[in-house]
């Protein structure tokens, strides 16, 4: 019996997500009183890892690991998790989470939690989870010997608890894609929705797309991302992929500013897991005062460059 | 071509969410159900298929006989016929298994499901169905195209988007942008009288063991009420996000 969580990389680097997964299993290893193994691919560099806990690191780095299968990465999942005796694993899910743990859940025969945010119980082993678009919670019991969980995306944290970690190299066989790739299209140089801590989003109340500029300015200086509502996406304002809510994008940011956003119950849907969330919005009745944490009533064109100016000055002194 | 789109019968966008019997029911009162939103894209573009290309389309839904509204709806879109496979759709991997039986008894090409419902938001299914059969499989799809047996699908990264190619049989993970929203369709008059008439065969379900149970639904903690800061008072607000709320 142990843990073992899967910890992604890009780039060389490994995602934050890698270290908030590391961090659950420590969590989760505690819990069940037993050692924290974690699978680690491309990376030559594994002591990073060893700083959220995790006791000892396989590490694989193949060519087949160049695919968009799935099927592929789950296989070599289970394989470490029968090579080490591994009942629980855990993978955090963004795009390639979610992708993959399904699978692995069947190949282990494993009972697979979703979007879960909390260990709640080993005994029986009951895992809180997100349900009904963020607007509730349900505690879920797993009732199989191999448990997979997904962790949702900034829900448990980054959390370091530093342990004396060793790595091994890690040799399993990989199996054929069915899959191949022909282009990528991917956005450089701009945080993405998914990996920000802070999210500056815009609605309808900016009348027009020639308006962003003064939200990129306030993104830029906070180093945030840019999002926006449905209708602005469906007029054309800003691309669809920015588009938060029930059908859009899901925000898990630490921070997450609406400005000129009414707050319509399928908005929220897509931001009810940020932290922190601050409305700026010339109307005091618009429904997302009431799930804010911070306002101010004001008009946009006012608020938001006024806002932009002090920040600079804030920046400046605090580095 | 032949093309199964599961379709999952869930609370509407809008449906304010409660519980009842000590939270361990999810409170249908009110509630009006629909066609998973994200099932919905799939279907349309299953509709585009059999349109161009001469698939024939079948809907299937695990559930109760109150889905049937939702299947019989599915069919005034468009498709040709549905099946219901007769249980309660408590847990991900029963509704899976009994999907994964319905799509070999009826040797489809390509199997068509949400990558999330906006109920449980399992998004489980799909991929379970793949692990099941052992079918290629693409999650988080945005753009499908097939020729002959061949299927070119877009699917969404963190941070963009990939372009794969991959042989039928198939199974996908589908979201908005498999087909526009524009692109939805509003079941007309002809094609809800027409809906009636079409096959909805009634299957019973499989012995399948019941691997999650929800032992209590709970409701975020209702939070404080928001702090308001003067339009000419930006430093203050700053100060509080950065002393006390800590984000910046
Ligand atoms: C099935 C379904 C799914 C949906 N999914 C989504 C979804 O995923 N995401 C989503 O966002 N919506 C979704 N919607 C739409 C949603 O219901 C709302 O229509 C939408 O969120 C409203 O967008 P908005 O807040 O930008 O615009 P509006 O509702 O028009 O609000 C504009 C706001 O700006 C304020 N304002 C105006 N001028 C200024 C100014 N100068 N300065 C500051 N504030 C100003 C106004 O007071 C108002 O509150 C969905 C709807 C349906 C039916
Ligand atoms: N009871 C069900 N009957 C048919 N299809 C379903 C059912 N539940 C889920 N699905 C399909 O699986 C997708 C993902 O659902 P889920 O894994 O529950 O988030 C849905 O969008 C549907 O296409």
């Amino acid at each position: 019996m142990s843990v073992l969580v899967f910890a992604e990389s890009s780039g060389g680097k490994f995602n934050k997500t890698a270290f908030e997964a590391t961090s659950f299993g420590r969590t989760v290893a505690n819990a069940l009183e037993t050692d924290l193994t974690v699978l680690s691919v491309y990376m030559d560099d594994v002591s990073p890892l060893y700083t959220y806990g995790a006791d000892k690191v396989l590490r694989v780095n193949n060519e087949a690991l160049n695919t968009s299968d799935a099927n592929v990465y789950a296989n070599i999942i289970k394989q470490a998790a029968e090579q080490e005796g591994a009942d629980t694993v855990i993978i955090s899910l963004n795009a390639n989470g979610y992708y993959l743990a399904p699978l692995v859940a069947v190949s282990l025969d494993a009972a697979y939690a979703s979007n879960a945010v909390s260990l709640e119980s080993t005994s029986p082993f009951v895992i809180k989870r997100k349900v009904f678009s963020n607007k509730a919670f349900a505690n879920v019991a797993l009732n199989t010997t191999n448990k997979v969980i997904g962790l949702a995306k900034n829900a448990f944290g980054v959390h370091e608890n530093p342990v004396a970690g060793t790595a091994v190299d890690f040799e399993p066989t990989f199996i054929a894609s069915k899959i191949k790739r022909t282009a990528v299209d991917k956005t450089t140089g701009k945080v993405t929705i998914a990996d920000a801590d802070i999210v500056v989003s815009g609605g309808r109340g900016l009348k027009s797309g020639e308006n962003w500029g003064m939200l990129e300015e306030l993104a830029e200086i906070l180093g945030a991302a840019t999002a926006c509502s449905k209708p602005v996406a469906d007029l054309g304002w800003r691309p669809h992929a920015e588009h938060v809510g029930q059908t859009g994008k899901q925000v898990a940011s630490n921070l997450y500013i609406a400005i000129g956003i009414s707050g319509a119950i399928q908005h929220l849907a897509g931001v009810n897991s940020s932290k922190v969330k601050v409305v700026i919005n010339t109307d005091p009745e618009a429904p997302f005062f009431k799930a804010a944490d911070y306002g101010v009533v004001g008009d946009a064109f006012e608020v938001v460059p006024a806002l932009v100016e002090k920040l600079k000055a804030f920046k400046a002194q605090n580095g | 071509m032949k093309i199964l789109v599961c379709i999952s019968h869930v609370p509407d966008t809008t449906s304010k969410i409660n519980f009842t019997e000590n939270d361990t029911q999810f409170d249908k009162n009110g509630v009006q159900y629909v066609i998973n939103p994200m099932d919905e894209y799939c279907l349309t573009r299953a509709m585009w298929f059999k349109e161009k290309q001469g698939a024939s389309v079948t809907v299937v839904n695990v559930g109760t006989q109150e889905t049937e509204a939702t299947l019989r709806k599915a069919l005034a879109i468009g498709a040709d016929d549905a099946i219901r496979v007769d249980a309660s759709a408590t847990d991900s991997f029963f509704v899976a298994k009994q999907l994964a039986e319905v799509v070999k008894n009826g040797n489809y090409d390509l199997v068509l499901a949400g990558k999330e419902s906006i109920d449980y938001n399992g998004a489980m299914v799909p991929g379970f169905m793949a692990g099941l059969l052992d079918y290629s499989f693409i999650n988080a799809c945005v753009g499908l195209e097939i020729a002959e047996n061949t299927a070119t699908a877009i699917r969404e990264i963190d941070g963009g988007s990939e372009t794969l190619e991959t042989n039928l049989p198939l199974i996908i993970g589908g979201q908005k942008g498999i087909v526009q929203e524009a692109d939805l369709r509003i079941p007309n008059m002809r094609g809800i009288m027409m809906a009636r008439k079409k096959p909805l065969q009634v299957v019973p379900a499989v012995a399948a063991a019941s691997e999650v149970e929800t032992v209590k639904f709970e409701k975020p903690a209702t939070k404080g009420a928001v702090k308001l800061v003067d339009a000419d008072n930006l430093d203050e607000l700053i100060s509080l996000l950065h002393n006390e709320a800590k984000v910046i």
